[in-house]
């Protein structure tokens, strides 16, 4: 019997290795001027298989 | 660390340095809550008795479950250990020097007077000013000097209302446009407005220019025209409605928001909502005050329930709306799973002062626009670049682990550490955190990972 169902998630240690190209939208630039959430950022690192 | 909640049905497990997300029945809920401070025996023991009269659940089960929570934990998708913080300055300092985006305040000066501005009216308790395009096209300079490689540049023209200036907004455009092929840069605009100077020539520029559009509404009429009055003490949702669905039905389906704030006044923020999606919009951010403490808009402690509920039920409003066909989207319930940000962008947050830099009329620097008019971070102008590097080296140090209210926050690594700027005003400094509204964004992650873990599994269908 499935006790658990995990969701299909990114692995924030594996993206430890090859993340950080800046390139994605600065947090608060898009439509809350007012807050800081990053859950909300699109990746835009294409050289990375996530 | 992990955190465990129960919400539209599920029971649900954040394992929050792995980033995973476990959907489980009621005994892995209940040994994974165990799990950690007990033994094997003792948990098993505890689950066979408080499961003793139910017939569906046998001991064998309870062991099977036991041994899966034990194999999600050997495979470092539950209770993964942190072992981000040695590494959170590395990983902020792989962007040092690197500017990516800049808030420009194109109009000191705003056609409306809404008591609940933070910028005091658009004038960020300072003089009425407008930026020239002299200043303007050093601005843009500015940026492509410090960006370094990078290929994706923000540009937000903010203000005060920016259409008081649109003239300077066109120049500016027209001149980075000009420029960014030769740079290798690829720039997107956004324009915050609130909407009255809207007409034929705007929406065309918007839509032909504007990455993104943020048109303020704060919902129904009577809510919006409560604080968004010209100076006249008009209220303004009958003029500005209008050209706003002119906008959004003409954008072609490019990115907007209607952006609405709430506040005391309306802490049942989801009737607002329901307005925004009664007038046709489908993209939408409503975002609690910001105000100085005290303020008659302020939210209070008792109006926290009724917006903790607000969010519960609008998770439940976009799932509904999904079954009909009538999707929509809400800023802060946007989460990407799969492809949402690195660690690298979860410790470090949003760049204030470090990527991100807002521009005066006049060419001043600051760490963002919440900190425009505030003498004491002022960080340099666009001609001298930064000279005051301390203060510049207190937003560098800004990560999550730098902030010792967030060491044993589950939500951590969604928020980054949260506003620095939330952060000064609520604790007088930016490493500070501004409790109320982690209390708002940590039920906003609830929510918004429920709808994803609906999404995922087909129930909202």
């Amino acid at each position: 019997m499935e006790h658990i169902k995990t969701i299909e998630t990114r692995n924030l240690c594996e993206s430890a290795k090859n993340g950080g190209c800046g390139e994605c939208q600065t947090s608060c630039q898009s439509a809350c001027k007012t807050s800081c959430g990053i859950a909300n950022q699109e990746c835009e690192n294409k050289n990375e298989s996530k | 660390m992990i955190h465990q909640y129960k919400l539209g049905g599920y029971n649900i497990v954040l394992d929050v340095c792995s980033g995973s997300i476990h959907v489980v029945d009621e005994v892995a809920f209940d040994i994974i809550a165990m799990f950690e401070e007990n033994t094997r025996e003792d948990i098993i023991k505890a689950m066979c008795d408080k499961y003793a009269d139910r017939e569906d659940i046998s001991p064998a089960d309870i062991e099977e479950c036991y041994a899966q929570v034990e194999s999600l934990k050997d495979s470092g998708k539950l209770f993964a250990p942190d072992t981000f913080e040695p590494m959170a300055d590395k990983l902020k300092a792989k962007t040092a020097g690197v500017i990516k985006a800049l808030c420009i305040h194109i109009a000191h000066t705003c056609n409306l007077n809404c008591s609940y501005c933070f910028a005091s009216q658009g004038k960020y308790h300072g003089d009425r000013a407008m930026m020239s395009f002299e200043v303007g096209k050093r601005a843009l300079d500015f940026l492509v000097e410090n960006s370094g490689s990078r290929r994706n540049l923000e540009v937000d023209f903010f203000g005060g209302e920016p259409l008081m200036n649109f003239e300077v907004v066109k120049q500016m455009v027209e001149y980075a446009r000009s420029i960014e092929k030769e740079k290798g840069k690829n720039f997107r605009f956004t324009l915050t407005t609130n909407g009255l100077l809207i007409d034929d020539d705007v929406i065309d520029f918007a839509n032909k220019e504007m990455s993104n559009v943020v048109l303020s509404l704060d919902g129904r009429k009577e809510i919006h025209d409560r604080y968004r009055v010209d100076y006249a003490g008009n209220g303004s949702w009958e003029r500005i409605v209008p050209k706003f669905r002119k906008l959004v039905e003409a954008r072609g389906g490019k990115n907007y928001y209607m952006r609405g704030t709430f506040t005391h006044a309306n802490p049942d923020f989801l009737k607002d909502i329901q307005q925004m999606l009664d007038l046709g919009f489908s993209e939408l951010s409503m975002e609690p005050v910001v105000c100085a403490p005290g303020d008659k808009e302020e939210l209070t402690q008792e109006d926290l329930p009724v917006v903790m509920e607000q969010y519960e039920k609008l998770a439940e409003l976009m799932l509904d709306r999904d079954r009909q066909g009538k999707p929509f989207t809400f800023y802060h319930y946007m989460i990407d799973l799969t492809g949402g940000p690195c660690i690298y962008k979860r410790i470090s947050g949003c760049g204030s002062g470090t990527e991100y830099m807002a521009v005066t009329p006049w060419g001043d620097l600051y760490p963002c626009h919440q900190f425009v008019g505030e003498d004491k971070f002022k960080l340099g102008d666009i001609w001298q670049g930064v000279t005051n590097t301390d203060i510049q080296q207190e937003f560098a140090s800004c990560n999550v682990y730098a902030r010792p209210d967030c060491h044993d926050c589950w939500a951590k690594l969604y928020c980054s550490g949260g506003c620095a700027a939330n952060a000064y005003h609520s604790t007088g400094k930016v490493t500070g955190v501004y409790k109320y509204g982690c209390e708002l964004f940590r039920k906003r992650m609830e929510c918004a990972i429920m709808v994803a873990i609906a999404r995922a599994f087909g129930d909202n269908k």
